[in-house]
């Protein structure tokens, strides 16, 4: 593992008094790796601006420590921190141009003037905005001044980059183009970016990994596939995918030499005991109750599935979305063929123990996702 | 623009003259007046053609009142001069310590602040004569009685509340990331302070600093109890023109002629920068 490019350690962020005030980030610790992209995903409230806001100094670290490259910073003021941050309102300078927002960083840093061009110029490519270097903040759209406050930020060599919803504003055509670059630009000179962002799409596509936050606490901090596939918790589970995994919660018994996971309205899903690893089937038979969780595209419809009833078929371009009534719930199935199913038509699903994830009944924390244990 | 007919433009104009002169009336009365003397001045029935005498302001500028009874000194170079010098102090301090204790309380939540800047607040509520008995005991203890520092001083009363309620606003209206964006550009907090929220707030500190020199400029009761005659401004040097032989009001009128123009000329000078910086502004995306 290359070095740590940041080092976030046991950090709790209380607004107003220590102890007593709103807790708003609950004992992170996170490394992150020189070269590394992360999204800290989560709604909004969830601690994860406040933990940018940490790592760049605006907020003060109530307790823990923040080390950057090796050197703590958690009690240094914003200027020898060597970060470079975009932030979620532009705050562009309004009495400069955005050719001299940009160069700002690089003129305080005593660069030479045919240096700082060459970078304006290059960034100003990347992103799109060649044409407006010359105009003033207020008159420019949000999206260019998002771009211009992004590019002002890109083009420091800083230790880290914060990006703050960086693409939040733009068209979603420029938005996916603009990915790919940046994710690009940010690889090629080795940078290290920090991603705050509630738009799962954006965190799948930029980041290396993803810290998935809720209610101040870091849920799961790993790559964007295995959050997907091996969600550590229930949070994470429902909260990463779209459509969202559906769960249902379930009693677990032995019917006829098989494991049944009982779900409401009688029905219930029966499983071979031989499709679950031993550990896995243990685990389920210790328990009364569970939380079954699985994808939308892992549900199948089958002729000896357990019944459902079609409440709504949408054909979205690309892939079919059925929800249907399902064990007194809802139940969300996507086909990548266009289906057409009557509202009310008697269907029947069948799920694979492949794609069931399992989780804690009262704690949500996976139990075993498909037939392995968690 | 809407569309509107040629009559309803008369009318407008019509309306707006009315106002104008209106209000500019009793300005204009009082220059006219300047330029008379106490005879004609009372004549009745008031005459609007009349001989221009400029004898009130050499009067003024010499020093030598002439009345009915015999010549008068009188120190009015002396109050304008005294007005200039305490209410350009006043502001001065006011603003040195008044704008960065408004930036403290715009951006540092701190415990008590909100306690200490209504506190600040609170100086204005009171009369200003029930602080004044008090406050005139301390001054002769202190020795503060009719000295300029005294005077400063308790104009901070007038000045500093406002200056510090105003400019605290303007400084929250600057969005507190534009700032973070400049230190983490590599620049230190009082570079930020400097460099981006007081240009940024400029056009509020320059009004409310004009507003505070106009309050200065216009106090009376203060100078009235805590200086004396070679302490005195214009507003209480006044007084003088009110004479054992009558009321010396063409001297008067040109005092007050004189003692408008600065604030005037002074409004005048930084409303075009008002206005500039105001359109400026747009700090909001």
């Amino acid at each position: 593992m290359s070095p740590s490019a940041i080092t976030i350690s046991g950090v709790d962020k209380f607004y107003g008094p220590i102890d007593r005030g709103v807790h708003a980030v609950k004992n992170l610790t996170m490394e992150i790796a020189k070269g590394e992209i992360v999204a800290l995903l989560g709604s909004s409230g969830c601690g994860k601006t406040s933990t940018l806001r940490m790592i760049a100094g605006f907020e003060e670290v109530s307790r823990g420590t923040i080390s950057v490259a090796g050197r703590k910073v958690h009690t240094l003021p914003p200027v020898r921190r060597n970060v470079a941050m975009a932030f979620e309102g532009y705050s562009l300078y309004p009495p400069l141009t955005v050719r001299e927002n940009m160069a700002f960083a690089l003129k305080a840093a005593r660069l030479a003037k045919s240096a700082v061009d060459a970078k304006v110029a290059h960034i100003a490519k990347l992103l799109e905005i060649e044409d407006i270097l010359e105009r003033y903040p207020s008159s420019i759209s949000g999206g260019q001044q998002q771009r211009a406050s992004l590019g002002r930020a890109l083009i420091r060599e800083a230790n880290l980059h914060l990006l703050d919803e960086p693409m939040g504003q733009l068209e979603p055509q420029l938005r996916a183009v603009l990915r790919g670059r940046i994710k690009h630009f940010i690889k090629e000179r080795g940078l290290t970016a920090i991603l705050v962002t509630h738009d799962q799409t954006e965190a799948n596509a930029l980041a290396d990994r993803i810290a998935v936050m809720e209610g101040g606490v870091l849920q799961q901090f790993d790559t964007p596939d295995r959050i997907k596939e091996r969600p550590a918790n229930l949070f994470t589970g429902t909260f990463v995918g779209e459509p969202p995994m559906n769960v249902f919660e379930a009693y677990v018994g032995t019917t006829d030499g098989k494991i049944s996971l009982k779900l409401p309205d009688g029905l219930s899903l029966d499983y071979d005991k031989d499709a679950f690893s031993g550990p896995v089937r243990d685990e389920l038979l210790n328990r009364q109750r569970v939380v079954i969780g699985v994808r939308p595209y892992a549900v199948r419809r089958s002729k000896d599935g357990v019944p459902a009833t079609v409440s709504a078929n949408q054909w979205l371009g690309d892939q079919t979305h059925i929800a249907a009534d399902f064990a007194g719930g809802s139940l969300v199935l996507v086909e990548h063929d266009r289906t057409r199913l009557e509202l009310g038509a008697p269907i029947k699903v069948s799920i694979d123990p492949k794609n069931l994830h399992v989780f804690d009944q009262a704690r949500g924390d996976a139990i075993s996702h498909g037939t392995e244990l968690a | 623009m809407e569309h509107t007919s040629l009559l309803e433009r008369i009318l407008r104009g019509i309306a707006l003259a009315l106002v104008v002169i209106f209000f500019m009336f009793p300005i204009v009365w009082i220059l006219m007046m300047s330029f008379q003397t106490n005879e004609t001045i009372l004549r009745i029935p008031p005459q609007l053609v009349f001989e221009p005498t400029l004898a009130n302001y050499t009067a003024l500028i010499t020093g030598k009142l002439m009345t009915a009874a015999g010549t008068l000194d009188i120190a009015f170079m002396r109050n304008l001069w005294n007005s200039v010098f305490l209410s350009v102090t006043s502001v001065a301090v006011a603003l040195l310590l008044g704008v960065p204790a408004a930036y403290a309380f715009a951006r540092h939540k701190f415990r008590g602040s909100e306690d200490i800047a209504f506190t600040l607040l609170s100086f204005r509520f009171a009369p200003a004569l029930l602080v004044l008995l008090p406050l005139t005991l301390y001054f002769q203890k202190l020795g503060l009685a009719n000295t300029y520092i005294g005077l400063i001083w308790v104009y901070q009363l007038i000045c500093l509340p406002l200056i510090l309620w105003i400019v605290r606003g303007y400084f929250e209206d600057i969005p507190a990331d534009i700032e973070y964006a400049y230190r983490i550009a590599g620049h230190s907090w009082f570079a930020t302070f400097r460099k981006i929220a007081l240009p940024l707030a400029g056009p509020g500190i320059a009004a409310a600093g004009l507003l505070a020199f106009i309050f200065a400029w216009n106090n009376f009761v203060f100078a009235l109890v805590l200086a004396s005659a070679d302490k005195q401004p214009v507003t209480v040097g006044a007084l003088a023109f009110i004479t054992s032989s009558g009321i010396q009001y063409g001297q008067i009128s040109a005092a007050i002629v004189l003692s408008i123009t600065p604030t005037l000329a002074l409004a005048l000078y930084a409303q075009r920068y008002l206005v500039e910086g105001l359109s400026l502004g747009a700090v909001k995306g």
